[in-house]
């Protein structure tokens, strides 16, 4: 009997092992927590539904699944380095993410003496890649999106004065508030800035001092956290102007604050649900729709509600250039993949993905949205891309 | 230039009041234990986070009781719990407890919120937006100064005319006499507790109604400021916390307008460095000799 | 034992840890856990040991050290930071005003002095102070450092408030512990000269140590930029720690965070502190992570485990050993010979 049990546990032991050697592990690096945790959260959605549609990937004519390992970096820089820490630990073959530039520039430093590569997927501030070997991303850059937006502001509102209020300290914030502002005074505009430190909830003396200034954009590139605060203040205020921010303010919580409120909110982002030119675009909305609706936990992180968000678009299709990156190169040896992910080339949802040489996506295209104060939605008003600023 | 100060008084004035809230509680609390309580900013937080999770279920009529009810028995908790087993061991001890208990709380609140920022709900009448002149603002922002003098008035009386606070003042005079009269110095010190978080509690529905997200560490910021505030006043001395705050409040929105905001945070803490070298009992510590 | 063979054991025992670390980096690969916990401990360790020397030894209740490190955190990152990278770094400054770089170990040195310089101003007024109040204005100092350290009009020097990256890093497991085994070897030496006894006779009784012809201002000050320059050099290893460094990480959160290593470890131990940071880091770092992954066993969920568990449990062991543990692993006193010695003697009765 005892010698059947230890058959039994050997056979058993056995088994699992094989089961663990025919896993390929990716790394998720997303805030679930903090200032940027409900951004972060979709991201990961984007990334799990990826996993969900691709859960497996040929190796050397093995099947291998892909388990992903997903850390929550509490979207601060400091804590970022613990987690990435225990990606690196978990022995990761890649890394997807992060939500936020800073969470990104410091765990890149940790991912690059690992010598892992890592996929950002809506970190937009260019130090994130030209300071790190290891990093590539799937989305558009800072100096980019501050001067559609800086473009926007001038053609659209008719703007010759704007307010930039960004983050100490959120490099995120920092970067393309200062892109925003070079692009728009190059274009004859005139420039007011102020910043705030984290943990403000006070933004009155801000909007005030723009309302003084008679500025007829107010461009904040903030986390939503205050950015729910910075528009319901604004919306008290009866401020003239309008609320101009980033990727970041793409989101629910921006829909919440800004709902039934007279306040005119725009921003920029990378992908639109509702533009249906794209085949594989308009099949991963509808894949992803049904899947968040299945899943009442998923629909949860997505913010309560299954509107499509650019971050989880990105989230997936930095979850496919991974894909590739590892069918390509037939192995998820990291070193392979690091000398492989410069020619990966991708059709994906937020349009085709190749990498420049310093490893960021060949994309020059945004789409800016304003926020449908009645209805809780964002309406399309226009795509803006490079050649179109000529 | 009225345009200009009027919305900044405005606002300076609604945060005096907040940290005024706040200030009474830190500055009761070192009167008579001189113990400086770092978790009171934790303890407004908390108080925010009570009327989240309740308004999101119960009526306002209801959630509004139970959210100061709540937050009492938290600080009388803390006190219990953290402080009272710590009475005969020397005052750094105390502190760290305060740290501990500090720390404790804004770890607890960031695993139950998921690390997550809270809207507040909305108090119809508090929230609703009002013109005054040039500008505009909500009715919070001018019904919190009212409140809060009101409050801190009754919070005098209080003092000066009753029994408990009567065994109050002479706690914070003498610990060791207080006791050999007869005073019950636990009942006095929870007592201080319990008012303490209650108006933590009232300072944080104003607050929140103003600036509607909760997040765990949020209450840091203005608990230190709050205790800037009791220092400047001359620490012991309710009138002083309450002025101490005003002006703080005020300060910080003027710096602010002129466009010196990196520096709106780290000017409270240097006018309390200046307070400290240069008038340590503050402003009202000496002529004001009511101590609580 | 005479003293001198005390010491010869004490440095073969030192040099045998650093073999032992040496082996594991070599067995373990520098990528896993038990690497990070070594490396931060051992800088942890080290921060520790200097906010002990102020609160433990000389009775200062300062909360600045998250300030001191953070001037040494910075020296250290703008002067080490490659000259071909610093556009890249500063990129809104046009590559900032610094256009020179020193090796690491002057970077390290000049991190230290330059936080003792700072603490050097700042004692001046603030140690008069007594108590909470000196605790408040510590308290206070730290965050004007960093307000004025994310200042936008010192960008070219700071990078204001954005992060420095790109510095030379560790590259073995190896360099902090010595560097930490001979900062903390020096604050030893310092405990027990004439200073150190006085210190510890202002922490009993000021008014008997300046009774008995004590300086007490000189002395505290001394106290005062000592630790801070060791806090400094700390901050220097927590930036090469990290690979990044940012002045936003260094709140008031993270001298508490020390402050209570310090109380596990006991207050006026060098040796407790060192084994509360190396048991603190590993607890936060990797030994409770579990409690923040959800955890499935067969169909049960295990209830409470979910992000942000560690931490509490992690704050409730902390409020434990505050209320009911007070003096700490090792109280006041140190780790040494006599004490197994004794504990020995006491087994074989």
């Amino acid at each position: 009997m005892k010698k059947i049990l230890a058959l039994c546990l050997v056979l058993v032991l056995s088994l699992s092992g094989a089961a663990f050697a025919q896993t390929i592990k990716i790394g998720v690096f997303e805030p679930a927590s903090g200032d940027n945790g409900a951004g972060g959260k979709q991201e990961t959605l984007g990334i799990e539904y990826a996993n969900y549609v691709v859960p497996t990937v040929e190796v050397g004519g093995e099947t291998f699944d892909i388990e992903l390992v997903i850390v929550d970096n509490q979207s601060q820089t400091d804590k970022a380095v613990s987690a990435a820490q225990s990606l690196v630990d978990a022995g990761v073959s890649i890394v997807l993410g992060s939500y936020g530039s800073g969470v990104s520039m410091a765990g890149g430093e940790i991912f690059q003496s690992a010598k892992i590569p890592a996929i950002g997927c809506s970190c937009t501030n260019p130090g994130v890649t030209s300071l790190c070997d290891y990093y590539w991303r799937v989305c558009f850059l800072d100096p980019f999106q501050g001067t559609v937006m800086a473009n926007f502001a001038m053609d659209e509102k008719a703007a010759t004065k704007a307010y930039v209020l960004t983050q100490l300290g959120d490099d995120y914030s920092t970067g393309l508030g200062f892109y925003f502002q070079r692009a728009f005074a190059a274009l004859g505009g005139e420039v007011v800035a102020g910043e705030f430190p984290e943990g403000t909830s006070d933004f009155t003396a801000y909007l005030n001092n723009a309302i003084n200034d008679g500025v007829q954009v107010f461009f904040c590139p903030t986390s939503t956290t205050s950015a729910a605060l910075i528009i319901d203040q604004a919306a008290s205020l009866n401020v003239p102007f309008a609320l101009m921010a980033g990727d970041t303010w793409e989101s629910s919580v921006i829909l919440e604050a800004a709902k039934g409120k007279n306040v005119e909110v725009f921003c920029s982002t990378f992908f639109d649900e509702k533009d249906e030119s794209s085949t594989i675009a308009a099949e991963f909305v509808a894949g992803f729709k049904a899947w968040m609706n299945a899943n009442p936990d998923k629909l949860t992180n997505n913010g309560g509600n299954d509107i499509v968000a650019a971050v989880s678009a990105l989230g997936y299709d930095a979850y496919m250039v991974a894909i590739e990156a590892i069918k390509t190169a037939d192995t998820a040896v990291p070193d392979a993949l690091t000398l492989i992910l410069p020619s990966v080339v991708h059709e994906g949802v937020t349009g085709a993905i190749s990498f420049n040489e310093i490893g960021d996506a060949n994309k020059d295209m945004a789409y800016i949205k304003k926020v449908n104060n009645e209805t809780g939605a964002f309406d399309f008003v226009k795509t803006q891309s490079v050649a179109d600023l000529g | 230039m009225i345009d200009k100060l009027l919305p900044c008084l405005l606002s300076g004035v609604s945060v005096g009041g907040q940290y005024a809230l706040i200030a009474v509680g830190y500055t009761m609390v070192y009167g008579i234990l001189r113990l400086i309580n770092f978790a009171h900013g934790d303890i407004f937080t908390a108080a925010g986070f009570f009327m989240v999770y309740l308004a999101a279920s119960l009526p306002l009529s209801l959630s509004l009781p139970l959210v100061i009810l709540l937050t009492v028995a938290l600080g009388f908790a803390v006190e219990r719990v953290a402080y009272k087993p710590l009475r005969s061991a020397p005052r750094m001890s105390v502190m760290i407890s305060a740290i501990g208990v500090s720390y404790l709380l804004q770890n607890l609140m960031w695993y139950i919120t998921g690390g997550l920022a809270k809207q507040y709900p909305v108090i119809p009448w508090l929230s609703t937006s009002i013109a005054i002149g040039p500008t505009s603002t909500k009715i919070v922002t001018l019904f919190t100064p009212v409140l809060t003098i009101i409050l801190s008035v009754a919070l005098v009386t209080l003092i000066r005319r009753t029994k408990i606070g009567m065994a109050m003042r002479a706690v914070s005079r003498d610990f060791e006499t207080a006791r050999l009269m007869g005073i019950k110095i636990d009942s006095v010190i929870s007592a201080t507790f319990i008012i303490g978080s209650f108006l933590a509690a009232v300072g944080s529905v104003l607050y929140f109604s103003n600036y509607t997200s909760v997040t765990p560490t949020i209450g840091a910021m203005p608990g230190l400021k709050a205790f800037v505030a009791a220092v400047f006043g001359g620490i012991g001395s309710i009138p002083g916390a309450v002025i101490g705050a005003f002006v703080i409040g005020i300060c910080e929105n003027i710096i602010k307008m002129l466009g010196y905001t990196t520096f709106s945070d780290a000017f409270t803490f240097a006018l309390l460095i200046v307070i400290l070298l240069f008038k340590p009992t503050g402003l009202f510590g000496e002529k004001i000799s009511e101590k609580v | 034992m005479k003293k001198s063979t005390r010491m010869i054991i004490g440095f073969l025992l030192l040099a045998l840890l650093f073999l032992a670390v040496w082996l594991i980096e070599r067995a373990m690969g520098t990528n896993s856990m038990v690497i990070t916990v070594l490396k931060k401990g051992a800088v942890y360790a080290l921060i520790a040991v200097s906010m002990n020397l102020l609160n433990g030894f000389t009775g200062l209740f300062s909360l600045g050290q998250a300030g001191f490190m953070l001037v040494g955190a910075y020296t250290y990152a703008v002067f080490t930071i490659p000259m071909a990278k610093r556009m890249a770094v500063y990129q809104y400054y046009q590559g900032g005003i610094i256009q020179f770089e020193i090796p690491f170990f002057l970077a390290i040195l000049l991190a230290g002095v330059v936080a003792a310089l700072f603490a050097a101003l700042i004692g001046m007024p603030v140690l008069r102070l007594k108590s909470d109040y000196l605790a408040i204005a510590t308290l206070g100092f730290a965050e004007i450092i960093r307000a004025i350290i994310q200042y936008d009009k010192l960008g070219p020097i700071t990078n204001g408030s954005n992060l420095l990256k790109t510095y030379p890093t560790f590259t073995t497991v190896l360099f902090p512990f010595v560097v930490s085994a001979v900062c903390i070897g020096i604050i030893l030496l310092l405990i027990h000269s004439t200073y150190g006894r006085a210190f510890k006779a202002i922490r009993d009784d000021e008014i008997a140590a300046e009774a008995m012809g004590i300086n007490l201002f000189r002395h505290k000050q001394l106290a005062f930029v000592v630790s801070s320059f060791f806090a400094g050099v700390g901050g220097a290893l927590l930036a090469m720690y990290q690979g990044t460094v940012q002045a936003n990480a260094f709140k008031s959160a993270m001298t508490y965070e020390i402050l209570l290593i310090v109380v596990i470890g006991g207050m006026g131990s060098v040796s407790g502190s060192v084994m509360a940071s190396f048991l603190f880091i590993a607890c936060s770092e990797w030994w409770m992570r579990f409690l923040d992954s959800e955890l499935m066993i067969g169909t049960f969920k295990v209830p409470l485990l979910r992000s942000g568990f560690r931490m509490v449990v992690f704050s409730i062991l902390i409020m434990l050993v505050v209320l009911f543990y007070r003096r700490g692993i090792m109280g006041d006193r140190e780790l040494s010979f006599d004490m197994f010695r004794r504990r020995k003697g006491v087994a074989s009765k």
